[in-house]
């Protein structure tokens, strides 16, 4: 029983990450239809922002300053990355055609990796756990802090999400855009200063989902967000693309998946298994878990 | 009249007897001066793997330029014909593995056809980026499958991460392009027959075909299918030129690669898929003296090659430009004119 719930506890740690990426992809995707393949390589320039400030001002400040100007720091580059690229390389393609943007976003996410790669090297860089704080017990049950503060941390960030989303005039005016751009403009909305929104939030969950990933797994490389990314895209569709809770719910739904079958003794077989979950899925929901059919008109 | 016009004007056959007698040239020519040894090993083997990319290109365009799909997970077809192909070969005795080499080429093709077909059925089902999702997780699929199912045959099948080793390398100049010529052909008689026009009309307005009565899911499908083929054939010939196969070179990376071949050369253009492969594959060898360099600079040329591609403001300032050069032009004519006026 106890394994049981240990393992649980496993799959909700990493299903809140994949949530936390996966509410990126949705986000954007929902906005301007485009797959944008650099939103894991922003988690991965996340996670390096994490690993220098916590190697290089580890002797002149104590732990606890140093790991909150860290997750503060990782958090601001990757928004400012996430809406820089906006600007930089998906703003002067808005009227092109679909395959062009998903190309440059396919150029902005090799160039990224590369650009890591240089810099960094190609190895991974093991970054020190910032919640070194150990476990507490549960009845019988040891529960890693690790754990409880992932959870607790994506939790609220969902749920503040939700609020702005729902609640706040900008909000408003992001879900005008993603459903109608012309109209949105026409009601007095700017839809690139809403569009460059949307990215710089995706890019902030993006950059608390890389500190809560190198806290899980303690290292970066250059790679990394490729895997990550694909897992938490596969996870935005299967929870309907483009809408927030069916990201969460896809994040979860993978999360519990892959611990599932790697607690089984398949770990080797755990990526196949996961995409497996999405075709069927697809076949049978073609708009994903919650997505909204579209109707088509002729 | 240009010559484009007087080409065009010309009867078929002599067109083609013109296209085939170029080609017989280059190929000899080309053979002689790798035998000779004018041209070096290093720069035989690119050009060996120019007619890969060029297969692939062909291949991958049959699904997106003319059936108007977006499949992510090509690399996927290439790998099953690439390991369908490398295991019957190392199974036959080594003398006869090159009289034996078209058979298995074409078994690697059928081999990712019927791949192509399982996927396709479902598959093409969905519409738009859902499609392109779905044949992504496939071909990611396909890899961990490759990687993984010696443990559960429980012998030495595909051997995995270990690595597919000594396959007969006997994939040469003229056979790899023998092999392009005859895909360009069928797919071009292919496009110009009455099942091609369905596909393009497929692409065009699906609504629209089939209301003229086209059986939408059978043309997407085939057209799904014969791309993989050949996916299958480009993989198969792959295998024969490393000699060694690793799952991991099948990823979801190198299908990117070969969708940015055919969206640089334009998609629905045969011979932008050539031209572009042959860019693509050279560029980045090109690049190898900067080392650490050349995927940045291969990343930043995709940036900068789309933005100056659509970008709006980009697309004004060419108009721009051209006028003006236009109109310097122009003004020389007149100039030009005037002077032989006088």
């Amino acid at each position: 029983m106890t394994t049981v719930i240990g393992q649980l506890i496993n799959a909700l740690q990493l299903g809140s990450i994949y949530a936390l990426v996966a509410l990126g992809y949705s986000m954007v995707y929902g906005i301007i239809s485009l797959l944008n393949f650099a939103h894991g390589d922003i988690i991965m320039v996340g996670a390096y922002a994490a690993w220098f400030i916590m190697t290089s001002l580890n002797s002149f400040l104590p732990f606890g300053a140093v790991a909150a100007i860290a997750v503060v720091f990782s958090i601001l580059i990757c928004t400012l990355l996430g809406a820089g690229i906006e600007k930089v390389a998906y703003a002067p393609l808005r009227s092109a055609p679909r395959l062009s943007l998903l190309i440059t976003a396919i150029g902005v996410s090799y160039f990224l990796e590369n650009m890591a790669q240089m810099i960094f090297g190609a190895g991974a860089k093991s970054v020190p756990n910032i919640i070194s704080i150990g476990s507490f017990h549960v009845g019988k049950m040891t529960v890693s802090w690790t754990s409880a503060i992932t959870l607790i941390v994506s939790v609220i960030s969902m749920a503040v999400l939700t609020v702005f989303v729902k609640k706040t005039k900008m909000g408003k005016a992001m879900r005008a855009v993603s459903e109608d751009v012309g109209t949105a403009q026409l009601m007095g909305i700017n839809p690139n200063k809403t569009i460059s929104l949307t990215f710089a939030i995706g890019s902030a969950l993006a950059g608390i989902g890389s500190i809560l990933y190198c806290c899980a797994y303690a290292q970066a490389s250059p790679t990394m967000g490729s895997m990550l990314g694909l897992k938490a895209f596969v996870a935005a569709v299967l929870g309907g693309i483009g809408s927030i809770p069916g990201a969460v719910l896809g994040g979860f739904a993978i999360g519990l998946a892959e611990t599932l079958v790697s607690s089984v003794g398949l770990s080797v077989w755990k990526d196949a298994i996961v995409f497996a979950i999405l075709i069927i899925v697809l076949i049978f929901k073609p708009a994903g878990i919650l997505g909204k059919k579209k109707i088509e008109k002729v | 009249m240009s010559i484009k016009q007087k080409i065009n004007r010309l009867p078929v056959f002599v067109r083609a007897l013109i296209i085939s007698v170029v080609f017989a040239v280059f190929l000899v020519v080309v053979q002689i001066l790798i035998s000779g040894g004018t041209i070096s090993g290093y720069i035989s083997k690119i050009i060996i793997l120019v007619g890969i990319n060029m297969i692939l290109t062909l291949s991958l365009n049959i699904a997106t330029g003319y059936l108007g799909q977006l499949p992510l997970g090509h690399a996927g077809f290439m790998a099953v014909g690439a390991y369908t192909s490398a295991i019957i070969l190392r199974a036959v005795p080594a003398d006869s593995a090159a009289a034996l080499f078209p058979v298995t080429l074409i078994a690697g093709g059928i081999m990712a056809a019927i791949f192509g077909l399982i996927i396709g059925i479902p598959a093409l089902r969905l519409k738009g980026d859902y499609l392109d999702i779905i044949t992504l997780v496939l071909g990611e699929i396909f890899r961990v499958i490759i990687t993984n199912i010696d443990s559960v045959l429980g012998f030495d099948f595909t051997y995995g991460a270990r690595s597919l080793k000594n396959i007969p390398k006997v994939t040469t100049f003229i056979g790899t392009f023998l092999c392009v010529a005859i895909t360009c052909l069928l797919i071009y008689t292919l496009i110009h027959s009455r099942q091609g026009r369905a596909i393009l009309a497929v692409r065009d307005n699906e609504i629209a075909a089939e209301s003229c009565g086209i059986n939408i899911t059978l043309y997407k499908t085939l057209g799904f299918t014969i791309s993989a083929f050949f996916a299958g054939i480009a993989g198969a010939l792959y295998a024969s030129y490393l000699g060694i196969l690793n799952p991991a070179s099948f990823g979801f990376m190198k299908s990117i690669e070969i969708l940015v071949m055919v969206v640089f050369g334009g998609m629905g253009s045969m011979i932008g898929s050539l031209i572009s492969a042959t860019v693509l594959t050279v560029l980045p060898e090109a690049l190898r003296e900067f080392e650490s360099f050349r995927m940045l600079v291969y990343s930043l040329l995709l940036i900068v090659i789309m933005i100056f591609n659509h970008s709006d403001k980009m697309k004004r300032f060419k108009t721009v430009a051209i006028d003006k050069i236009k109109a310097v032009f122009s003004k020389k004519a007149v100039k030009g004119a005037e002077n032989e006026q006088h």
